[in-house]
């Protein structure tokens, strides 16, 4: 994955290999829309706008053929900042509306936009179906654990005991692990990255770019104003090397400044152990492509409650046909060739007719 | 059922043939005896014989009701003439009924002197007892106004299929093509298509088709044979206009709309549904059309189903969404998003009986309300009806038109009773078909004060108030919508008080800035003081009252409504020029209300909400009433 955050340029094979290309070099201006942005001050928003408007001229599609879809929240005020196509939605069904046009419409780059209360609570039936079907979709979950856009209720991606304008005597609901649900859920491409780091959100947005089906992507995203530093373990220089795993394809998982911490096979799944305590050769060796999905689920749930050993990366990207290339086949295979006018006259002249003189 | 006089005649086994000008049977039975197919294919013989038709399928919301008993009733009621016909007849003039049950839920309908033909087998004392048969209805004088064959139809198939290899299971359920066969002879109809719609949906199973078909020809031979026919009917073929036809339920005409209005739009056609009664059959239709390039999704709910469409619409397809009543309550706030995407979306509302689940295989026109006004906000859509079996296929085509050519959501209604119910269609020509052919937006469509080009989402056709159709994919035209409201012209999100209050404006104007043709008033003596208005179903009970009244002597016009928003430009006018109004709906009043409360007119309201039809004579005393009273 490090290659590929300086490669440029789509790579055959992937989900756009029916997406017009690019034919000139494109800057990161000519993705920023007209619009003034109006995310709060100091918004994780801004630092992923900022990631996707970079990275957009490195994935070399024509502009006009990359549409943004996003529901209702802070995060879905998304599309109307990138001087590409977009649609902003209504609340929770923008995976629906995406999948019709991903399906109709094969030489687009489709991209969701959503966030935890948007994908989780009044559009998790719809997240669930496109993940699913593997509709051609990207699916970035901007999950800042609380609602942002009607001011500070809990969300289903709250921890139990939340104190909000809803639940002053603390959160009753047990949160949802975005990434187990996906994963339940049957989803091919299943990723989680953080809004302060560039660098990595940029490959975790081009792998899931190039996935060919749904890609869903959790992106930890502070909201500044109702719920400062939910990630802060994770980002503080000194508590985040103990407490993030990142995952690289092919590469031995650990954590800690000096690998201090291991990945290994317990009980009915995966636990962190002190490396020294350890045969190296039981380090699990992370391979996002495991056919079987209770592996990714493993390292979906090691983080605790504390956020300590969350893993950031790619977790599964599996081969699977996906939904609209199966329908588009049957298109095919259904055609005659004979012209449409033809064919009709055909059709209304089926089964038992008369004529009367 | 006439019969003319003088119109005898022997024939070789020393049967009677008389000739009728109409006549109306009732199939009924268990809702696993077959009756629906008996009734389909009886039709398909009567349709190709060239006579007017209309029939009626009523069956219960379970797929398998508990056996033997009233709630399990399936029936088919078919109407047919050697004249043009409006409706599937009020009071069957022959009952078939299967079982006990079939006999007690329908005997009621049975005008006196109606012919009954019983299964006698399947009446014996339980079954009887099931039902509530304490006494032998043969008995205890309760069918003495009609005339009463007792048929062992399960016994006589039985033997009839002795010699063939089949298990005794499948030989008593052939019992129902015995009774076609008998009625097919009864009224000289030609049992071959028949023969081979069995050969051909039996085709792997042999020994099935073989059966049926034995009992088929056995109930024909029975008939000819047997004492207790002694006279056999004919209906000539009825003087329709020239043309080649088909039979045609609703569902079907519905889909084939659709899938022309995408032919003549050079369109690719997006059906997003969820499987609900009584519409799932237009998706289940649709799914065999892929070759035009219609694609149909099997949403995960009724909200992903239009939300697909309206995504499918928005990258350039004719988005469609089917469904019923409850469906449409789901869709409500996407269509509000149509609305404000100003985006061609189809909604189909197959109507059926509520609130809630109400009565799902029984038909209602209630959803009018809900179809004008049913969304947040100041959200107007054109609403469209279907009043025939056949109509469907046109009133897809245009609902498909205006979505197209005014970017807007468009309520197609149909119901219960159309989507079942059939009728012989003169077959359009293609040539005859509206051309839909919209264009994208290709390029900029505005000039700044500095002379830049630029391309504005909003900026309206000055004559159809429509925005452009900018598709994603075209270069130069990238922009984003949405459910923000929009200021006018450059789309840009936009809270400016007066802007909102002119969006609103001009939304509604865009709807009734729509070509409907004038509203159409049939009234051939030309002195009518009363007008009878309908709209949707209610076509044919209407027709044919005013045709009964006619015939008496009486005045009276007859209008109907396809446009219900807008609503056509004459409608006001037509409206004051009668004395009286009378408008029958099939809910408590809807199209009254808003005729009160838009054009300030008295009318009369008639409703029933039965699930059922309005029989033509129940109309024809409700406007008898009014006429008398001018
Ligand atoms: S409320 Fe929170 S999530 Fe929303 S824009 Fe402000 S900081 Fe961002």
């Amino acid at each position: 994955m490090s290659e590929a955050i300086t490669e440029s340029g789509p790579r055959p094979g992937t989900a756009f290999d029916l997406v017009p290309k690019a034919t000139a070099p494109q800057t990161a201006k000519e993705f920023k829309s007209d619009q003034e942005v109006r995310w709060c001050p100091g918004c994780g928003d801004y630092a992923i706008l900022a990631a996707m408007q970079g990275f957009l001229p490195e994935l070399g599609l024509k502009r006009e053929n990359i549409c943004f879809v996003s529901g209702i929240g802070c995060s879905s005020r998304f599309p109307y900042y990138l001087d590409t196509y977009g649609m902003h939605s209504i609340h929770g069904r923008a995976p629906a509306i995406a999948t019709g046009l991903a399906v109709s419409r094969p030489d687009l780059s489709v991209w969701v936009v959503t966030g935890d209360g948007d994908a989780l609570s009044i559009g998790g039936n719809h997240l669930i179906h496109a993940l699913r079907r593997n509709v051609n979709l990207k699916i970035l979950l901007f999950n800042n654990r609380i609602y942002g856009l009607t001011k500070g209720q809990y969300s289903p991606t709250s921890e139990v005991g939340k104190l909000t304008k809803s639940t002053p005597m603390g959160s009753v609901d047990w949160p949802f692990n975005p990434l187990s649900l996906a994963l339940g859920a049957e989803a091919s491409f299943v990723a989680r990255t953080i809004d302060s780091d560039r660098k990595h959100l940029t490959s975790v947005l081009r792998a899931a770019a190039e996935h060919e089906g749904s890609a869903f992507v959790e992106i930890y995203q502070n909201c500044n104003i109702f719920n400062d530093g939910a990630f802060e373990v994770l980002k503080d220089p000194e508590s985040r090397d103990e407490a993030l795993i990142r995952l690289v394809h092919g590469e031995p998982i650990t954590m800690g400044k000096e690998a201090e911490w291991s990945v290994v096979r317990t009980g009915w799944g995966l636990g962190v152990v002190e490396s020294s305590t350890v045969d190296p050769a039981d380090v699990v060796v992370h391979d996002e492509t495991v056919a079987d999905p209770s592996y990714a689920f493993s390292l979906s749930r090691l983080p605790g409650l504390d956020l300590r050993h969350t893993p950031i990366g790619v977790l599964r990207s599996v081969k699977r046909p996906t939904y609209d290339s199966i329908v588009r086949d049957q298109l095919t295979e259904a055609s005659t060739g004979t012209e449409s006018g033809a064919e009709l006259e055909k059709l209304l002249h089926s089964g038992d007719t008369w004529t009367i003189l | 059922m006439n019969e003319s006089a003088g119109s005898s005649a022997k024939q070789p086994g020393d049967k009677q043939i008389r000739q009728l000008d109409h006549v109306v049977i009732r199939f009924a039975g268990d809702s696993g005896d077959g009756m629906q197919l008996t009734g389909d294919r009886f039709t398909s013989e009567t349709a190709q014989l060239g006579n007017d038709l209309s029939t009626l399928p009523n069956f219960p919301a379970e797929i398998r009701a508990p056996a033997g008993t009233l709630p399990g009733v399936s029936s088919f009621q078919l109407h047919f003439a050697d004249h043009d016909i409006l409706t599937p007849g009020d009071e069957p003039d022959v009952l078939v009924a299967m079982n006990p049950a079939a006999l007690k839920a329908n005997v009621a309908d049975l005008p006196a002197g109606a012919t009954v033909i019983v299964n006698i087998d399947e009446f014996g004392k339980r079954p009887m007892a099931k039902v509530g048969y304490a006494v032998s209805p043969f008995e205890d004088g309760s069918l003495a106004d009609f005339t009463v064959h007792q048929v062992p139809l399960t016994s006589m198939t039985v033997t009839a299929l002795e010699e063939l290899d089949v298990a005794k299971r499948d030989a008593v359920r052939a019992k129902n093509m015995f009774a076609l066969g008998l009625i097919s002879w009864l009224y000289s109809r030609p049992v071959e298509s028949t023969i081979a719609f069995i050969e051909r949906k039996f085709a792997s199973r042999p020994e099935i088709a073989r059966a049926n078909v034995a009992a088929i020809k056995a109930g024909w031979a029975y008939g000819e044979t047997t004492e207790g026919f002694a006279v056999r009917y004919e209906v000539k073929p009825a003087k329709l206009p020239a043309g080649n036809y088909r039979n045609i339920t609703g569902n079907t005409a519905l889909a084939y709309g659709l899938v022309a209005a995408g032919v003549q739009a050079r369109l690719p056609v997006f059906l997003g549904a969820y499987p609900i009664t009584p519409a799932s059959d237009i998706l289940h239709e649709l799914s065999k059309h892929k070759r035009f390039g219609v694609t149909t999704f099997q949403a995960e709910d009724e909200i992903a189903a239009v939300g697909a469409a309206v995504g499918a619409s928005y990258g350039g397809a004719l988005g469609i969404t089917s469904t019923s009543g409850p469906g449409v309550a789901l869709k409500s706030e996407t269509i509000s998003l149509a609305v404000a995407l100003e985006l061609p979306l189809v909604v189909v509302d197959v109507q059926r009986a509520g609130p809630s689940t109400g009565l799902p295989t029984k038909t209602e026109q209630a959803d009018l309300n809900i179809a004008l006004f049913g969304r947040h906000g100041e959200a107007p859509v054109a609403v469209v009806a279907a009043s025939s079996p056949s109509d469907c296929f046109h009133a897809a085509i245009e609902a498909s038109r205006i979505a197209l050519k005014y970017r807007t959501p468009v309520i197609l209604l149909s119901d219960g009773y159309l989507a079942n119910g059939s009728e012989p269609w003169r077959l359009p020509e293609i040539s005859e078909l509206p051309d839909l052919q919209v264009s994208y937006a290709d390029g900029p469509n505005h000039t700044l004060p500095n002379g830049e080009e630029v391309f504005w989402p909003y900026k309206r056709d000055p004559e159809t108030l429509a925005r452009p159709w900018a598709i994603p994919g075209t270069a130069g035209l990238e922009h984003r919508i949405g459910g923000l409201e929009k200021k006018d012209g450059t789309g840009d999100i936009s809270y400016d008080p007066a802007n909102h209050d002119l969006m609103v404006r001009t939304r509604a104007a865009r709807i009734e800035a729509i070509d409907v043709p004038d509203l159409e008033v049939e009234d051939p003596d030309g002195d009518a003081r009363v007008l009878a208005l309908g709209w949707g179903s209610t076509y044919g009970p209407i027709g044919a009252a005013c045709r009964k009244l006619r015939a008496n002597g009486h005045s009276i016009a007859q209008a109907h409504l396809r446009h219900l928003a807008p609503m056509p430009a004459n409608l006001g006018a037509v409206l004051a020029s009668y004395d009286k109004v009378v408008i029958p709906e099939m809910n408590l009043g809807q199209l009254s209300q808003v005729l009160r409360a838009r054009f300030l007119v008295d009318v009369v309201g008639y409703q029933q909400v039965r699930g059922l039809p309005f029989t033509s004579t129940e109309l024809e005393s409700v406007f008898e009433e009014v006429v008398k009273n001018v």
